[in-house]
């Protein structure tokens, strides 16, 4: 079980997909790692051995920003838009759809469940 | 999408020229503005603008922060009290 940046990666993935389980790695910036430490995208991360998953954990902690310190940074630029009380801030304050998404029906990934209105008038036919 | 780079950030002219009066003359008065789309550049810091959103003028204080932001952003052109005997979100 190689554990790079906090993470515990499986042993059965290919090296491409193992690293993606780190929080700020998707595949494209993984095929870069392996890329620039030699190593081939198809080798299982069991299969590494230590001068490989050392290679690939210097790489990670100077060049990508991974897991806490990204999350972090993340929090920070959204305080940012809080605080200057622009458009954006003004959404992310109130939970609702950022990008000017429409939220007359849906938005429910940023509104969370539904709250029922109780007593909504039926539409009469 | 994004603005081309190679063009620069946005300002309206008017504006701009308003602004370099100001920061010459070391007044800090409010300046009165429509254009919402201009780009906020730094030389905008420590001014307050009064930014109109299509109804009246919204006082905009410019911090540092808020630089590459364009006005608009600051100046909310809806109401939305929130719906009727519902706990309140958030405040506007």
């Amino acid at each position: 079980m190689a554990r790079i940046s906090g993470v515990d990666i499986p042993d059965n993935k290919r090296g491409e997909i193992g690293l993606t389980y780190i929080f700020g790695i998707g595949r494209s910036s993984s095929r870069r790692i392996l890329t620039k430490a030699g190593i081939s995208f198809d080798k299982k991360v069991g299969e590494w051995n230590d001068d490989e998953s050392n290679a690939i954990r210097t790489i990670i902690s100077e060049e990508i920003k991974t897991e806490g310190v990204l999350k972090s940074e993340i929090q920070l630029s959204i305080k940012r838009l809080m605080d200057i009380g622009c458009y954006r801030g003004l959404r992310h304050r109130k939970g609702l759809p950022v990008r000017g998404q429409s939220t007359k029906n849906n938005a429910r990934t940023r509104k969370g469940k539904r709250k029922t209105v109780a007593n909504k008038k039926k539409a009469t036919k | 999408m994004a603005r081309s780079l190679k063009k620069g950030p946005y300002i309206d002219f008017r504006l701009e020229k308003k602004v370099d009066v100001m920061t010459e003359s070391g007044k800090k008065s409010v300046i009165k503005t429509w254009s919402r789309r201009s780009m906020i550049s730094p030389d905008f810091v420590g001014h307050t603008f009064a930014v109109h959103n299509g109804n009246k003028f919204i006082p905009v204080y410019v911090t540092e922060n808020m630089v590459g932001h364009k006005l608009g952003e600051f100046s909310p052109t809806r109401t939305f009290k929130g719906h009727v005997a519902k706990k309140d979100k958030g405040k506007r």
